[in-house]
């Protein structure tokens, strides 16, 4: 039950772009066109599980013991800038498809906030679900946390790719053009994800 | 007065929110009042000029391959340095701009004028572009917030003028998108009349 409470928070209630406003500059960056806004969503839901599971372990096993949480912001970006530097290698000699589909987006990733955000919340903040207890995430927990985060990034992606591209043959005003439609455009769909809220 | 203009530009030539376009992940989440506004900008500054201070001076030292780990590392040391000063004197300012203070490591605005500018210009130069984006920053997080407040709660800088709630939608996530929309297309208009 906490696991779907978890999912259907990250996803829905607290949608990480529309919601918390973690990751905007990608979101406005490539959401042009809907093949580039599903391959970044791909990109970024890998790195955000696989880092926040690394940070989550140094955080736990090497910061804590020794009273170094202080040091939390600094180490955490070094290991996600090695990281994705890593899964790009990997990725490029054992699946040269997923590289080509992925490949472009991942340097981008480091410095997505989304990322890093993810890796923070999960060991700084007290979730309280279902009316339980504030507590922290247990590894198991803080997992799917960042798996259903980032499948909420990518639905919020998509949506809005979709969006953008009838917006592109749309007339509109020439002060509007670009940036500002599509920003009101995200303001009207955060308004509709408000309806979720009060669900968990 | 020659090197004035490396302080006006940040503000409307070079403006990082409306003109840029960088740093939208705490323009947008920060400014729910016009002080948050403020605080968040002056807190970016903070990092902006030293951070661009000792890139310019690192900057020749460090081979090219590795350039942006270098400057990665220097940045997150002086974000550190700012939650570490943070936490004992404005603690209840660290509570509410919370993991948006770390955040300022991965802002596009500080590594892209690390990259952009710092590294190729002098040391004195960098401090005073550092200031200018970095008020340029600030002065778009105040006026968002500025604009927020007075919509969502009916009040500035905390002191309340009008009864009631306010639109509460522009103290929530909708009302940033909006009224950054609609600041943008304001500046749009005042770019093409110049």
């Amino acid at each position: 039950m906490e696991y779907f409470l978890i999912i259907v928070s990250a996803i829905f209630v607290n949608n990480i772009l529309l919601a918390q406003f973690l990751g905007i500059c990608p979101f406005l960056g490539v959401s042009n066109k809907l093949s580039t806004a599903t391959g970044m969503s791909g990109a970024v839901c890998f790195v955000i599980t696989l880092a926040t599971v690394v940070t989550y372990l140094l955080n736990r096993y090497l910061l804590v013991p020794f009273g170094l949480q202080f040091l939390q912001t600094i180490s955490f970006i070094l290991v996600i800038a090695a990281l994705v530097q890593m899964v790009e290698i990997v990725l490029k000699k054992i699946s040269p498809s997923l590289y080509q589909a992925l490949g472009i987006f991942l340097p981008l990733i480091t410095t997505n906030c989304a990322v890093l955000g993810v890796a923070i919340t999960v060991v700084t903040k007290d979730f309280a679900l279902g009316g339980a207890a504030p507590h922290m995430l247990n590894l198991g927990q803080a997992t799917v946390y960042a798996l259903a985060t980032s499948l909420g990034y990518g639905l919020a992606m998509c949506l809005f790719a979709g969006l953008r591209e009838h917006l592109a043959g749309c007339d509109v005003p020439k002060a509007f053009k670009g940036l500002p439609i599509a920003l009101i455009t995200v303001g009207i769909m955060a308004m509709a994800f408000l309806g979720f809220s009060g669900i968990v | 007065m020659s090197k004035w203009h490396f302080i006006t530009d940040g503000f409307v030539k070079n403006n990082p929110t409306f003109v840029l376009v960088l740093g939208m992940c705490p323009t947008l989440a920060t400014t729910t009042s016009a002080l948050n506004g403020l605080e968040m900008g002056l807190a970016t500054m903070f990092v902006l000029v030293l951070s661009n201070i000792v890139i310019s001076l690192v900057a020749p030292m460090v081979p090219d391959k590795v350039r942006i780990p270098v400057y990665i590392t220097v940045i997150a040391t002086f974000v550190t340095v700012l939650q570490l000063l943070m936490q004992a004197f404005t603690p209840a300012a660290y509570e509410t701009l919370g993991l948006f203070i770390p955040l300022i490591v991965v802002n596009c605005i500080v590594l892209g004028r690390a990259e952009g500018f710092a590294n190729k210009h002098s040391v004195g130069e960098s401090a005073l572009d550092g200031i200018g984006v970095g008020l340029g920053f600030t002065a778009s997080l105040t006026v968002i917030g500025i604009v927020r407040e007075i919509l969502g709660s009916g009040s500035l800088f905390g002191w309340k003028f009008l009864p009631g709630d306010g639109i509460l939608a522009f103290v929530m996530a909708p009302g940033a998108f909006l009224v950054l929309g609609y600041l943008m297309v304001l500046f749009n208009k005042y770019l093409a009349k110049k």
